[in-house]
């Protein structure tokens, strides 16, 4: 419970990474999320993967919009501004504070009601404009805070807690921003923090629109027999293309994986991702085979997980405005404003 | 000969162009009025439109006024029918003793005529047929032809005309040349076949000064330039969508970096005005200064983030060109209809800041200063101008700049601020104005960030729901907007020559026929002292003003009189003493008609005009 608050001493051997910071400065507030919630376990992979990557907890802007997952924010980054905005439109706030200071990482925070339903629009249009970002969408496929009513991602068939089986055809937010032009697309289960961390950490590395859908049971509502979003459901019927490890610096990882099976993939801000391929034909680099066999394996029952596609020169939206490498924000009157000799001009050509 | 004597007016008259919707006459009606401009000759012109790109009909309307009577006249003393569609209600709107001028080609019925007007008519498509082959060039250069036409019959002077095509058309010989050219054709042809001038008749003059000539969404647009505005975001929507359209021209003009090319600002089409209003929102949280422009329909989607803004302290600028409401209403008519829709914006109890510019030289103003008060007040700042300011070309004032200004950033906490140990609680009123510090995104490692958020929370931005913790905050905010009274643009008062016991209220694109009307009102004998409102929150001058008079009335362009109950519900006075005077067919209010209002209620008062008193 937030009321409570959380005690700062740590363990004097406790790791630090390249920056002196512990875990601990990557932690926000106590999570008031229901004991177990997958939302808890993605929250501890940010954690980790910004640990991991030596980012100074500030330079961060965690930004969501409404429900349990767009609470989560508050749980880490504690010294980084949040902003927990409206119902759905996390990704126009994320836009428009990314325009204003592109010198910060933006880490967008959103559910699959908000992200699905009631923000699909604003969704769709983030990812098209290639906003510089890192958008996780944690999906539970229901609405936990007003207890339990389908989202748009639940299955076709699937069960709610109370009986009710949905009729509606489930939306794949991933299947959604391949087609969007998303240049980082992966998908992951909160239960697996193995492969989310370092999915994470390549999406903050990478610079476009980086979407993660992250399967998340909601043990509330969404966690029984029937449901197609249980920790059981999808254990059972995950299917991973890769595991991925990310390399920053002189981080020497990747003398660990045998030759064949590693993926090398150089991301813009040179840091590397290995890609441990599972599925030895899956190319991350070809959107259209990614669309494809992402539908083969749904027709099938299975969930892929993995990171589906990457675009390592992807362009940001900053890159197509053209905009000055100076953070807009910094900007004052003396460059801003062109003055009163251009008015008297103005002025005259308008007479 | 017509059975009413022809009007003989010279620089007093109204003009009205009656046109097919895309069919290129916009830029010759411009440079009529533009041409009468250049004799010195005050105008105002005004677009009649319908929602439509091409067929449907369209007005252009040029008020000429040596006395520079700016607002809407009412009636129309020559009409320059070139609609067929609209002929038979053209015809009928001109004054007794008007001129109609049309295109002769084709003989017309004599019944299509009127016995009590002036008919002028010239072969315009017989001129233009022989002239020109290509159909576009026909089409064109028609408009041209009866610009020339009208420039005999108004006595008015060539050579000014030539140099406006000239200045239209600079470094384009072969366009500039054949417009002159077509210019002269129905010159010729007038001077030739007609008797001119008419009694309509444009003089020199030396009434325009130094005043420029500039529609109302460009001038907002220059002043958010000037403003130091960085991000725009904005959905398409008549009549605002020239706003965002002249903000990015003049950026391409005076925001690129002169080494780099880059550009100092980011615009953004949203997918809807609920994204412009988020990327607005997102921008100015962290420390740019953004805004949007819109209109009625933009304002309702956009109402959950400016509770937002309101509660979560967040600055965001608003440009609201006014539409006829509700629903969608009359688009390109023109109304002051969204005064609650925005003083109110949003679920739960909300005010928020309006200005009320009257012109173009005050939307460059106002503009400007709403992101300063944006900034210092942590709210939205709504820019409320209407189509009639923001789509028509003004003559005002020059625009002015001080280039000592700085922008006023607000109340900000910087890594200093914070490394020397001030205490930083995101909604504490550390200087009893109501204003607390904000820290923008990524400023210190470990001091001054905090978690935004629409719910209810502490003076440290810590979640709360507790009661006394709401009610103080919520208290607090009232406070904000008592201090924003003294922040914004204030009443301006003009008081009648003698004492009286009535005043006005007014506001906005009012302005010009609320000062026509003055002058109206005091030929009758009823002294009106004013009162023109330019802000919400209002001044406590506001008050003052309702107390020293028995009788208020209060101008609007809307039906339900929205400016005079905000006065009411705020001022928390007699709604009897408040008499609304409103105005809302679409068309911009006129001086006649308020002159009308007015006059009637003071003679249903059965006020004695000082003159016939003392007479």
């Amino acid at each position: 419970m937030t009321y409570i608050a959380k005690p700062k001493f740590h363990h004097p051997g406790l790791k630090k990474n390249e920056l002196g910071y512990t875990h601990r400065d990557y932690e926000g507030k106590i999570s008031t999320l229901c004991a177990g919630c997958g939302h808890d376990s993605i929250t501890a992979s940010i954690i980790e993967a910004c640990y991991e990557l030596s980012i100074e907890p500030h330079r961060v802007a965690k930004i969501s919009g409404i429900g349990c997952s767009s609470k989560t924010p508050d749980y880490f980054l504690g010294n980084s501004h949040g902003f927990n905005s409206v119902h759905g439109r996390m990704p126009s706030v994320l836009t428009g504070a990314n325009l204003a200071n592109r010198d910060l990482i933006y880490l967008g925070v959103s559910g699959d009601g908000d992200s699905a339903s009631i923000g699909f629009g604003q969704f769709a249009h983030s990812i098209r404009r290639g906003v510089n970002m890192t958008y996780i969408v944690e999906n539970n496929g229901v609405y936990g805070l007003t207890k339990g009513q389908f989202s748009a991602t639940a299955d076709r068939g699937s069960k709610s807690k109370k009986g009710v089986t949905n009729t509606d055809n489930a939306i794949d937010l991933v299947a959604i921003a391949l087609q969007l032009g998303a240049t980082f697309v992966a998908r992951s289960f909160s239960g697996d923090k193995a492969q989310l961390v370092p999915l994470i950490a390549a999406a903050i590395r990478h610079k476009g629109a980086s979407f993660i859908d992250v399967i998340s049971p909601c043990i509330a509502f969404n966690n029984h027999a029937g449901s197609t979003k249980s920790f059981d459901y999808v254990r059972e019927h995950n299917d991973a293309v890769n595991r991925l490890d990310v390399l920053v610096g002189r981080d020497p990882i990747a003398v660990d994986y045998a030759p064949g099976t590693v993926q090398l993939v150089e991301q813009h801000d040179g840091s590397k991702i290995a890609l441990r391929k599972i599925d030895a034909d899956y190319d991350p680099h070809d959107r259209l085979g990614a669309q494809t066999f992402l539908q083969k394996h749904a027709a099938k029952g299975q969930i892929v997980t993995g990171l589906l596609y990457v675009d390592p020169d992807a362009e940001d939206l900053h890159e197509h405005l053209n905009t000055v490498e100076t953070p807009l924000n910094t900007l004052e009157a003396d460059t801003l404003c062109p003055g009163s000799a251009v008015l008297d001009k103005i002025n005259a050509s308008l007479r | 000969m017509p059975d009413k004597k022809p009007i003989s007016s010279v620089n007093d008259f109204v003009v009205r162009f009656a046109n097919v919707n895309g069919s290129g006459s916009a830029s010759a009606n411009e440079m009529f009025a533009r041409a009468i401009l250049r004799h010195g000759v005050p105008v105002s012109p005004r677009n009649i439109f319908p929602s439509n790109i091409q067929g449907l009909p369209t007005w252009y309307e040029v008020r000429v006024t040596e006395d520079g009577h700016l607002g809407a006249r009412g009636g129309v003393d020559m009409m320059v029918a070139m609609n067929p569609q609209t002929w038979d209600k053209d015809v009928a709107g001109i004054e007794p003793g008007g001129y109609l001028f049309y295109d002769s080609t084709k003989p017309m019925p004599s019944t299509k005529f009127r016995d009590d007007i002036t008919v002028i008519g010239v072969p315009l498509t017989a001129i233009t047929n022989s002239t020109y082959t290509d159909p576009r060039q026909r089409q064109l250069f028609k408009n041209i032809i009866y610009l020339g036409s009208l420039s005999a019959l108004l006595d008015m002077d060539p050579k000014l005309i030539e140099q406006l095509i000239g200045e239209q058309y600079k470094g384009k010989e072969k366009l500039l040349s054949s417009n002159v050219h077509a210019l002269h054709l129905g010159r010729d042809w007038a001077l030739q076949n007609l008797k001119c001038p008419i009694g309509l008749r444009v003089k020199k003059s030396d009434k325009v000064g130094d005043r420029i000539f500039i529609e109302g969404n460009s001038a907002a647009a220059l002043g958010a330039v000037y403003g130091g505005a960085t991000v725009c975001a904005w959905y398409p929507i008549t009549p605002s969508s020239s706003v965002a359209e002249a903000f990015t021209a003049h950026c391409k003009k005076y925001r690129h970096d002169p080494e780099t090319g880059k550009a100092k600002y980011a615009i953004v089409q949203g997918e809807d005005e609920l994204a412009s209003i988020g990327i607005v929102i997102g921008a100015s949280w962290n420390g740019a200064r953004a805004f949007t422009a819109t209109s009625g329909p933009g304002i309702s989607l956009m109402t959950e983030f400016i509770g937002l803004s309101y509660f979560a302290e967040i600055p965001a600028v608003i440009m609201n060109i006014q539409r006829a409401g509700p629903s969608t209403g009359m688009p390109t008519r023109t109304q002051q209809c969204d005064i609650i829709a925005c003083a109110y914006a949003s679920h739960g109890d909300t005010k928020h800041v309006l200005l009320f510019p009257e012109d173009p030289a005050e939307a460059f103003e106002f503009a400007a200063a709403a992101f300063d008060l944006a900034e210092r007040l942590q709210t939205t700042i709504f820019l409320m101008l209407d189509l009639d300011i923001g789509m028509n070309h003004r003559l005002c004032r020059p625009l002015k700049w001080d280039d000592a200004r700085q922008y006023d950033r607000g109340k900000v906490m910087t890594a200093e601020m914070l490394e020397e140990g001030r205490d930083f609680g995101r909604y504490l009123d550390v200087d009893g104005d109501g204003i607390p510090y904000r820290t923008y995104p990524g400023t210190h490692p470990t001091k001054g960030s905090y978690f935004t958020r629409g719910t209810s929370r502490d003076r440290y931005a810590r979640y709360s729901e507790e009661g006394s913790v709401y009610a103080d905050n919520m208290q607090r905010l009232v406070r904000k907007f008592e201090t924003a009274q003294d922040l914004v643009p204030r009443p301006l008062q003009a008081n009648a020559e003698r004492p009286t016991k009535y005043g006005v209220i007014y506001f906005g694109s009012t302005s010009p026929a609320m000062d026509e009307a003055i002058g109206l009102l005091e030929a009758r004998g009823h002294q009106l002292d004013r009162l023109r409102i330019r802000a919400f929150p209002f001044h406590s001058s506001v008050a003052s003003f309702l107390a020293e008079h028995d009788f208020v009335y209060v101008v609007e362009q809307n039906r339900d009189s929205q400016l005079r109950q905000l006065i009411v519900n705020e001022n928390g006075i007699d709604p009897v003493r408040l008499v609304p005077i409103v105005h809302y067919d679409g068309t911009p209010i006129t001086a006649r008609f308020i002159a009308k209002a007015i006059g009637d209620h003071q003679d249903h008062l059965k006020v004695t005009p000082l003159r016939k008193a003392v007479s």
